[in-house]
């Protein structure tokens, strides 16, 4: 099969979808001749207009609300937040508006936008460019959360959330926007709330989130080399995110540690090991449930803390050990 | 060019001093970039040195500044060492921020400098709440805020201008309209010809200044903070210029052309206040030439500065989180 990268993957379902669907458009901050800070929309302004691709102002606020407003009318937008730390001046739209309106109007509206936000640290661009925020999003009902690890996974998640009539925070990873992978050329869908299980392994279990799948892949290797074999569960969609696929894996491993970029206080992977310590999969622990996550620190610029600030495939590797150190 | 009027030529030599610091800070900083020896982004300033002197000169030493992500020039001319800028651009545990913040976070609160936000607009409300507090302590201190045009479309542009102008707060908001907001001309962000315009809905004075004349902006700027100091509230300057480099480091320049940049470049704000001097017979051309030479040797004395600090130690990583 063809090998795309994860931007290219990105801009081909909102190419596809936007040839498919009349209601869909773009807007953001120079997402047209600049094509988005990292490329991703370049060429979809001279292929759909000015009209269906949008610069905006700098106005996180009501490109936020303003998508949310198109959506309760008909329109099927894409809004684009630069970075997302800025999401955070969408909050207000967001969380009060788009994610209530269904229930509060006593499900006689929807609000079918996506909201597209590349997130993570490694580039240096310091502690308000490179934040990793979707433990927010998921504490809040009515949005959906994805968030994609390969170009197959952003292609197919995109085109879903497209679909879908919910607003949908897509969350990107720009230390993956370069990276390639098999992705089909023709439309498809992969379905939101379904996790994968990216490598399968008898020994442990990683749930890891967006880059830290790739880190946790490549840990995985490695540790196959000494005999351990991890089984890599990546769910995907982290609102409303598929329990039995991990609580399946973590039956069947014992051992569980999970690895995410986010902060590691309230992050997901707090959610997921209260999930795993209430549910079916706890009286199968061998081990303690493990957590691996950014450091409870805005992330620093100079290149040597920025890397020691969030989870490295090194860490992986030894956690892994000390989880197999539990018989 | 006129306003000089109330400087002294040893003023008049310092912002030029000032300005050449700036060019030369970032035209090395663009270099090192260039070499790879730094990681991450960073945005320059060069051709746009008169906003950042003219309005900074019409401070006193005690007053407050906020700058943007665009901030070297704002740190330089409100009397920031460049050889702890340097460090903060490497990354050193030397620099303003321990290497923390890096380009886009240098801040000097000593000299008063409030430091650079990363997220556009940030810096204004903080701008605000300082001249709150100055009005509280009755310090007699202004604040100058800058930001730039992609900012006044920022809603906390709005509520903190409304803000500032009903509590009669001793703020100067001076924007830096360097035509784009990235890619995002002015005349297409904004339904006005001249942001300034937009004092009127909060009853401060507006007005429109040549950003690249480095007297006009101190005037307009003195005027105003005259006005503050004196109780009578904030105002709103805008200052036209112009970007001559891109965006950030990874900047393709698709949205404007080579023929807009040269023109601009035309009217570099260093070489028409040189000219000015010279003129005036406040500067000999020995002078003007000392002046650019020592600017670049303080920069190359910073640069071996930065080079030879320590890193930060990464079992300090987390340290200083909270107070
Ligand atoms: C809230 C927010 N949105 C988007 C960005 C990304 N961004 C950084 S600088 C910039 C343009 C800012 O334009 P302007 O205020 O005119 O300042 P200039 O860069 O021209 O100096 C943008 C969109 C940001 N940093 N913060
Ligand atoms: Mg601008």
């Amino acid at each position: 099969m063809r090998e795309i990268t994860y931007a290219e993957a990105i801009r081909e379902a909102l190419r596809q979808e936007m040839q498919r669907d009349p209601h869909v458009f773009l807007m953001g901050e120079d997402i047209g001749v600049y094509g988005g800070a990292f490329g991703v929309t370049l060429g979809l302004l001279e292929e759909f207009g000015p009209e269906r691709v949008r610069d905006t102002p700098i106005s996180e606020g009501v490109i936020a609300g303003a998508a949310a407003g198109a959506a309760l009318t008909g329109m099927r937008p894409v809004a684009e937040i630069m970075f997302m730390d800025f999401t955070t001046l969408a909050m207000e739209q967001l969380v009060n508006q788009a994610a209530k309106t269904r229930y509060m109007f006593g499900g006689k509206a929807k609000v079918p936008m996506v909201l597209r936000t590349p997130a993570g640290s490694g580039t240096g661009a310091a502690a308000q460019h490179s934040q990793s925020l979707e433990a927010w999003f998921v504490h809040v009902p009515g949005l959906k959360v994805v968030m994609p690890s390969t170009p197959y996974d952003a292609k197919g998640l995109l085109i879903s959330a497209i679909r879908d009539d919910n607003p949908v925070i897509f969350v990107e990873q720009k230390l993956l926007y370069r990276t390639k992978g098999p992705v089909p050329e023709e439309p498809y869908t992969v379905p939101l709330s379904v996790a994968e299980v990216k490598r399968a392994g008898r020994d442990v279990t990683i749930i890891a989130t967006g880059v830290m799948v790739v880190r946790s892949l490549a840990a995985a290797a490695k540790l196959a080399q000494e005999g351990i074999e991890v089984e890599v569960v990546d769910p995907r969609t982290l609102k409303p995110y598929d329990a039995e696929t991990i609580t399946k894996s973590v039956i069947k491993t014992g051992r569980v540690l999970i690895v995410h970029e986010a902060y590691k206080t309230c992050g997901f992977g707090a959610e997921i090991a209260a999930m795993i310590s209430e549910g079916p999969a706890f009286m199968y622990l061998n081990a303690p449930i493990r957590r691996l996550a950014g450091l409870d620190i805005p992330i620093p610029y100079n290149r040597t803390l920025e890397y020691h600030a969030v989870p490295q495939e090194e860490n992986i590797i030894t956690a892994v050990r000390e989880l197999m150190a539990y018989k | 060019m006129d306003g000089a009027g109330q400087l002294t030529k040893e003023k008049l030599i310092d912002m030029l001093r000032k300005m050449h610091t700036i060019r030369a800070f970032e035209e090395k900083a663009d270099q090192l970039f260039a070499l790879g020896k730094v990681h991450g982004t960073m945005h320059l300033s060069i051709g746009m040195e008169a906003t950042a002197v003219g309005a900074i000169a019409a401070l006193r030493p005690d007053d407050y500044i906020t700058s943007t992500h665009r901030g070297h020039g704002h740190c330089i001319a409100k009397g920031g060492d460049v050889k702890l800028m340097m460090a903060e651009f490497l990354g050193k545990e030397t620099g303003y921020c321990r290497g923390r913040g890096g380009s886009m976070h240098i801040a000097d609160v000593e000299s008063g400098n409030l430091g650079a936000t990363g997220v556009v607009g940030g810096g204004i409300p903080t701008a605000v709440g300082a001249a709150l507090s100055v009005q509280l302590r009755k310090t007699g201190q202004v604040v100058l805020c800058f930001f730039g045009d992609g900012a006044a479309n920022m809603g906390i542009f709005h509520e903190s201008l409304n803000l500032a102008a009903i509590w009669k707060l001793p703020v100067v908001f001076v924007c830096e309209n360097n035509q784009y907001a990235m890619s995002m001309p002015v005349a297409r962000a904004f339904p006005i010809e001249n942001i300034a315009d937009r004092a009127a809905a909060y009853a401060m004075p507006g007005k429109v200044v040549d950003g690249n004349d480095v007297l006009a902006v101190y005037a307009a700027v003195a005027e105003a903070v005259d006005r503050a100091r004196a109780g009578e509230g904030p105002s709103l300057i805008e200052c036209k210029t112009y970007r001559w480099k891109g965006h950030s480091k990874s900047d393709q320049e698709r949205y404007r052309t080579r023929e807009e940049v040269a023109a601009w470049k035309k009217k570099d704000p260093i070489a028409r206040f040189e000219a000015y001097l010279l003129q005036e017979g406040l500067l000999t051309e020995e002078q003007r030439q000392a002046i650019a030479k020592e600017a670049q040797e303080r920069i190359e004395e910073a640069v071996a500065f930065a080079e030879s600090s320590p890193e930060p130690r990464v079992e300090e990583i987390s340290e200083g989180v909270y107070a």
